[in-house]
């Protein structure tokens, strides 16, 4: 019996320093090294400022922006220190409400497409998604153009150059970054 | 389904299916003792913890000695886990400065990560210090996955062995399977899920100026952003690869500095399923005719493959509720429409769908998108898929354990229809095997029932339900299933972080866990006791598509006769509530 708590407090506390200590520990050095904007957040930064990071979505309301998904986190959307998802099952009343509510100020915004993309009228499951589809970003294009006074062959230009495809033509869905957008936005607004 | 879908489906399953015969072998190689690659740089090592250990030359265990070892390593992890929540206020590595873990949450987290469910009631990045999900969380995905891939190898010699009574050393299986197959799996897909944009870092937390500010419930005006990071892509690549689930983030895998891009989703995806898959060849392998193996992974792919389909199909129907409103649902080039709810946009409903079975399926529970949030059908599979008892796949090494003993129920069964001694893989099933069986199967069935049933009529159990009628049923009923078969994914508005849901989630997972693996061990110790008889006429084959379809029936039958009732007042009735869409 003791040699058999022996052995487990041994192999316990050497696979503890093993799997615990060492093994992230070497992960660390090797993401560091070969791949250090990816391994603190593919932050982007404008004028030695961080803005945000192009994984990580941020809240936008105001009409010369694009929006993104809804975000349920707390107490403010988008809340990167506090992810998560509504959790709304498909009957419950807020998680209508939450989208009447979307479609009433995208309608203020002149929406021009007649079935809403259902993205933005849902909210993300991490609270954080900082992407929409092309149909969403499509969208929200006259109502950009129209708070800039912006060509909207300019704005189109930009949502396509922000614009991602399937990953390696096949995996996963197209999306446009809006953080990324918005900046570039910005960007053209100042010039 | 649209082209695409059928695209992404078929290459996930097909390079699955192209990794299970490689790494099936080396699986096989490793626990029978050879491994010559590796036992080249890791061999001195894995000689001299022998030594320390004490293991001395006698390698050999009888069963009782192996469940000993198996619950004292857990107990230990247990304590470990439970006290470095405890006291992660004083210690360092927490840069955002996290106090220690209320006692219940801790005693939960503790009994959910050493019985390699993950269930988790609380927040990672709000709640966990960097410590303390390395030096506790981490090490429990390694060391509970370890354990579970060595009782099924105990098992496995149960069936090879002929009379003799030790079915292999605990410490060895343990050690190896950490060493050789984890640890360099692990390493390179936390390396390659770096690259893909997944954070390893131990900087505190981020503070971003936001371009418009962010205004809260309250009114209130936020203008920063703070983006919680730290040693993420290590624990995630065995979160995944040890089917544990538990995330860094609150949002686990739907996190986009968890899981930023397809890609990175794709090779977690593979890594949910890929040992519990391989394993079924390392199986064949070691008993000596791969045939064996090859017929339990189809019988598993058989049962995996219509349900995947069924979630897409409901996934992408979507929610009519929203359709009424003039919400487009359908899939095009340029929107992925359907049930949007809960899920990210760079997943859409294919690679969510594809997630939300391999994790259920396999005992993992690690989520891309929220399960709360799917239409009642396809929140209906998830939940069926933990209640088979976690067999299809199911967990590393208990999935294949599991199937092992519906295995042994199934030819028992037949062995009844024709009036011959049940026999499987030369062993002769008796009275003790089907006894220890059928507590195996029956103890987290019961717990799944019991556990719901008691929190549906108590009222700290009602309290905590979020969503409002036939859905907050499903969503107590979602966590006891998810507990009693060590999955830990959960129908996560159910808020289970009150001391009720602690502690009645934690004795469910414990039964599951051990009232499971100790049968297992049991009748290991009884088999290898026994002869090898050479199979005879009357033996049923237990390669042939006739066998397969039978254990199919077996596992669909008991899972349905048992859960049939609980379903229909849960996501069955959801469904016949839902709208017409108009």
């Amino acid at each position: 019996m003791l040699h058999q708590l022996r052995a487990a407090t041994v192999m316990f506390a050497a696979l503890t320093v093993l799997t615990g200590v060492v093994y992230p520990l070497f992960i660390s050095v090797v993401a560091q090294v070969a791949f250090p904007r990816q391994a603190n957040g593919s932050l982007i930064q404008v004028d030695q400022r961080t803005v945000g990071s192009e994984l990580i979505g941020q809240s936008f309301t105001k009409p010369e922006y694009f929006w993104g998904r809804l975000s349920a986190t707390g107490p403010v959307p988008y809340n990167a220190a506090a992810s998560g998802g509504s959790n709304f099952g498909p009957l419950h009343p807020d998680l209508k409400q939450a989208a009447e509510t979307r479609i009433a100020a995208l309608q203020t915004g002149g929406l021009r497409t007649k079935g809403i993309p259902v993205d933005l009228v849902t909210a993300s499951g991490s609270g954080l998604d900082p992407h929409i589809s092309p149909a969403a970003a499509e969208a929200q294009v006259a109502r950009v153009v129209a708070a800039r006074r912006m060509s909207e062959d300019t704005v189109r230009k930009l949502v396509r150059d922000h614009t991602e495809g399937r990953q390696l033509g096949i995996l996963g869905e197209p999306r446009v970054n809006v953080l990324r957008l918005n900046l570039a936005l910005d960007q053209h607004s100042r010039q | 389904m649209t082209t695409n879908a059928v695209l992404q489906l078929s290459l996930a399953l097909g390079l699955l299916l192209a990794c299970v015969k490689p790494l099936g072998w080396h699986m096989a190689q490793v626990y029978s003792g050879q491994a010559p690659f590796f036992e080249r740089f890791f061999g001195p090592f894995e000689r001299w913890l022998y030594r320390a250990a004490g293991l001395g030359k006698c390698l050999e265990m009888s069963w009782r000695q192996y469940a000993f070892a198996v619950i004292s390593l857990s107990l230990l992890s247990f304590v470990a886990v439970y006290a470095l929540q405890r006291v992660q206020g004083w210690l360092p590595l927490n840069p955002a400065g996290l106090p220690a873990v209320s006692p219940d949450s801790s005693f939960n987290t503790a009994v959910s990560f050493t019985t390699n469910t993950n269930w988790q009631g609380y927040g990672g990045e709000a709640t966990m210090s960097d410590l303390t999900q390395m030096l506790a969380l981490t090490v429990q995905n390694f060391v509970s996955a370890a354990a579970g891939m060595a009782v099924l190898v105990a098992l496995i010699r149960g069936f090879t062995r002929s009379t003799t009574n030790t079915i292999g050393n605990f410490w060895v299986d343990v050690v190896r399977g950490t060493l050789y197959i984890l640890l360099p799996l692990s390493t390179v897909l936390a390396v390659a899920l770096v690259s893909q944009g997944v954070v390893q870092s131990f900087s505190a937390p981020h503070q971003v100026t936001l371009l418009e500010p962010a205004v809260g419930v309250d009114g209130n005006l936020e203008n920063t952003q703070s983006i919680a990071v730290g040693p993420v892509a290590s624990q995630v690549a065995i979160k995944q690869l040890g089917t544990n689930g538990g995330g860094y983030f609150n949002a686990n895998s739907a996190h986009p500095l968890e899981n930023p891009t397809p890609l990175s989703n794709l090779l977690q995806l593979l890594a949910i399923l890929l040992i519990p898959a391989a394993l079924c060849h390392t199986f064949g392998e070691m008993v000596g005719d791969r045939r064996q193996g090859w017929a339990l992974l189809a019988a598993m792919s058989v049962v995996f493959v219509p349900l995947l389909v069924l979630v897409v199909v409901a996934e992408q129907q979507g929610n009519p509720v929203l359709q009424n409103l003039g919400v487009g649902l359908a899939a095009s080039d340029v929107q992925s429409g359907g049930n949007m709810e809960g899920k990210e946009t760079r997943f859409g409903i294919v690679n969510s769908s594809l997630w939300a079975v391999a994790t259920t399926a396999a005992s993992n529970g690690s989520v891309n998108s929220m399960h709360d949030s799917y239409t009642p059908l396809g929140g209906l599979v998830p939940m069926w898929l933990m209640q088979l008892g976690e067999v299809i796949f199911g967990g590393v090494g208990s999935g294949l354990y599991g199937l092992l003993i519906f295995a042994i129920v199934t030819v028992f069964l037949s062995g009844l229809m024709v009036g011959r001694t049940p026999e499987y893989l030369g062993k002769k099933i008796g009275a003790f095997e089907m006894k220890m069986a059928a507590l195996a199967i029956l103890a987290p069935c019961a717990m799944v029932l019991l556990g719901a049933a008691i929190a549906v009529v108590s009222p700290a159990g009602t309290a905590s339900i979020f969503n409002p009628g036939p859905h907050g049923f499903s969503e107590v009923l979602y966590a006891f299933s998810s507990a009693s078969n060590n999955n830990g994914s959960a129908f996560a508005g159910l808020g289970a972080n009150t001391p009720f849901y602690n502690g009645m989630l934690a004795l469910t997972m414990l039964v599951g866990r051990f009232w499971v693996m100790l049968p297992v061990l049991a009748i290991a110790g009884s088999l290898a006791a026994k002869k090898t008889v050479p199979a005879g006429a009357g033996t049923l084959p237990t390669h042939t598509p006739l066998f397969v379809g039978l254990l199919v029936a077996v596992v669909v039958v008991v899972g349905a006769l048992s859960f049939l009732p609980a379903l229909a007042l849960g996501p069955i009735v959801e469904h016949l509530s839902l709208p017409k869409s108009s």
